[in-house]
């Protein structure tokens, strides 16, 4: 495939990660999401360890982190599975990143409910902010890739950049966040409209006002 | 008629208040949990039953006769499981997110009791990978309810032991069908299973196992504390209930909001979108259910009943209530082109006719949008979507035929002018010299 993840040389990789293994405080939380799946099903924690490989990665080198073959095969190791399947896991979803990404992973939503309010702007933002789609910028900061619908469509356009969503975006508001971040900063994830809280309509709720200001209970009024 | 917000099921939906459990109990949450439970199973699932409470996943299947196909007892020794899909990635929905991050406790209530009464061990709840903020809250929601017992061993002092966990997907669409979703949560790719087995008799780990919506699972505490015929109440025969709609796209406020079933489009979209971006004339189309379902045009979906059986009377169908407006400002063959390539994109691979079609469906979709087509491949395309629909495991095939098709039936003039312009001022085709 044309947009295939270019995946680093093996032995360059091995190198650099063929000692790798859990820290004490994720090896802890391994054995926690283990013990969710019944005895001898451990292969379904897969995919969290694999999460959890990555975010570790991330710490390492600065990055949200990336999934090199070595450590793909220590966490294939730890749940008894072969390599293959746990390989075929970290291909599948697109989450694993199977190659380095930049500090900053920034994802922008390209599908029609964000098309429609103007994710051509929020794409926009990044190209003059020297990101390129499937590329890292030369600082390594920054990672551009497009990505299928986010469900935050009541607050599109959106992009989420590592862990946080930004919401309600247009040229001026992306702009903005990609200059925070590259300066240090954290911007308030989330909606980007002032005033707006969630998913409620721009300017203030049509429905459950009482519950804007206090826990309102209903049950009273149930009858 | 409005739906009152004491008939709101969901108060907290836009995260006003504290999701903690606290604010939750004080909002009517893990009210005399064992009481509901002390019901039995069989008066529980007959509740849901008479409350006319249909799948709010999409498909719309009747949630309680759903779960009455679970085995009464387990004969082999085999536990029974639930899995709750918060996979929610259909291009338009949005609702399930505020339930997980703004009302957790309405969902891990529901899984308790719609657990019990199906007679699970556990529920899995399996969250899509990119709600990460969501999935911390509802873990942090779930510890809270472990902690208070109203989960775990004796949960809620009711006698029964049930356990909730959470697992998180990786970013692929296809893991919200419920097959492809236990083959993921058991450590594979979300790959769909043939049917049979159906998983009520073979699905987790082998086990009899029922897959539900966040939003089918959450209304159940309500219900039964409020009475089947209090949700069936709202909306037409055979349309009960209340509804988490999403409206995105060309209105001017777009939002979720709960609603009344059977909600004429325009009164949800003057009531609370603030009206259509440059005013009803300016409506082109909608799709009302996610992108899988077909487009409608403005003219039949304006006064159209928002629910199963109004919106399948124009062609279309309700989905996830996912209301994707276009203005006519929208280029509408590119808006399904862009459909075209999510299904190409999330395809598992695995069934030739959606593998290869779904490829081949958006590449030419691509040239419809730019006009370089022959008229005659218009139909070459709708031939196609027929060739792919029905002819795969899962219902991706169908989902990624049916916008093309939906765009073909009411938009065919807007393609040919296109190709039609395009062959006009381009320059004439030549022999190759």
């Amino acid at each position: 495939m044309a947009d295939a993840a270019h995946i680093p040389d093996e032995a360059e990789t091995r190198a650099r990660w063929g000692a790798f293994a859990f820290t004490d405080e994720n090896l802890a939380k391994a054995k926690t999401i283990i013990a969710r799946y019944p005895e001898g099903r451990q292969r379904s924690a897969v995919m969290p360890l694999l999460d959890l490989a990555q975010r570790q990665v991330g710490a390492e080198t600065q990055t949200q982190g990336w999934l090199p073959v070595p450590v793909i095969e220590y966490v294939a190791a730890m749940l008894d599975m072969p390599y293959i399947r746990a390989y075929e896991v970290a291909s599948f979803y697109t989450m694993y990143n199977l190659a380095p990404v930049g500090r900053y992973h920034v994802q922008v939503c390209g599908t029609t409910p964000c098309l429609l309010r103007g994710s051509d702007d929020v794409m926009a933002a990044c190209a003059n902010k020297g990101l390129v789609k499937g590329k890292t910028t030369p600082d390594g900061l920054f990672t551009l890739t497009e990505v299928e619908c986010m469900g935050n469509c009541a607050n599109a356009p959106m992009v989420q950049i590592n862990d946080d969503n930004f919401e309600d975006l247009d040229y001026d508001r992306t702009i903005g966040i990609l200059e925070a971040l590259a300066a240090g900063e954290s911007p308030k994830p989330g909606t980007q409209i002032p005033g707006r809280h969630a998913s409620e309509p721009e300017g203030g709720p049509t429905t459950l006002k009482q519950m804007v200001d206090a826990n309102h209970d209903y049950r009273g009024e149930w009858g | 008629m409005s739906l009152a917000d004491k008939d709101r099921i969901f108060t907290n939906v836009y995260g006003f208040q504290p999701w903690n459990l606290k604010a939750a109990e004080a909002r009517g949450d893990w009210d005399k949990t064992k009481d509901l439970i002390a019901w039995g199973q069989d008066r529980i699932i007959e509740e849901v039953k008479a409350s006319g409470l249909r799948g709010r996943g999409g498909a719309g299947f009747p949630t309680g006769m759903k779960w009455s196909f679970m085995p009464k007892e387990s004969k082999d020794g085999r536990p029974s499981f639930l899995v709750i899909n918060a996979d929610e990635s259909e291009p338009g929905s949005c609702k399930d997110r505020e339930i997980l991050r703004h009302d957790p406790h309405k969902l891990i209530e529901g899984a308790l009791i719609a657990g019990f009464a199906m007679r699970a061990r556990a529920a899995y709840i399996y969250v899509r990978g990119e709600y990460i903020r969501e999935a911390e809250v509802l873990q942090a929601a779930i510890d809270e309810a472990y902690a208070a017992g109203l989960i775990g061993k004796n949960a809620a002092k009711s006698g029964y032991d049930f356990d909730v966990f959470v697992h998180r997907g990786a970013g692929a669409y296809i893991c919200g069908e419920e097959t492809a979703m236990i083959e993921s949560i058991e450590g594979k790719k979300g790959q769909p299973r043939l049917k049979p087995p159906f998983p009520a008799g073979a699905g987790l780990y082998g086990c009899p196992t029922t897959v539900n919506n966040v939003e089918s699972i959450a209304v159940v505490p309500t219900i039964l504390r409020r009475s089947a015929a209090w949700f069936a109440s709202f909306g037409r025969e055979n349309n009960k209930g209340t509804k988490l709609f999403q409206i995105s796209g060309h209105v001017e406020k777009p939002c979720v909001v709960e609603e009344a079933m059977s909600i004429p489009f325009r009164e949800l979209i003057e009531r609370h979108c603030g009206g259509i971006r440059g005013g009803w004339d300016n409506l082109l189309a909608v799709i009302p259910g996610g992108s899988s379902v077909p487009l409608v045009p403005a003219a039949q979906i304006i006064d159209a009943p928002m629910d199963f059986d109004g919106l399948k009377d124009v062609g279309s169908g309700l989905g996830t209530a996912a209301v994707i407006v276009m203005d006519k400002s929208t280029d509408i063959v590119q808006a399904i082109s862009r459909i075209s390539y999510f299904y190409k994109h999330e395809s598992c691979g695995q069934c030739t006719p959606c593998r290869e079609g779904t490829g081949w469906m958006w590449r030419v979709m691509e040239r419809m949008r730019t006009g370089d087509a022959d008229l005659s491949e218009i139909d070459t395309l709708y031939e196609v979507t027929k060739q792919v629909e029905g002819h795969t495991i899962c219902a991706l095939g169908d989902a990624a035929a049916w916008p093309i098709q939906g765009l073909i039936r009411h938009f065919r003039p807007e393609m040919e002018r296109r190709i039609i312009e395009k062959q006009g001022t381009g320059s004439m085709m030549e022999a190759a010299e």
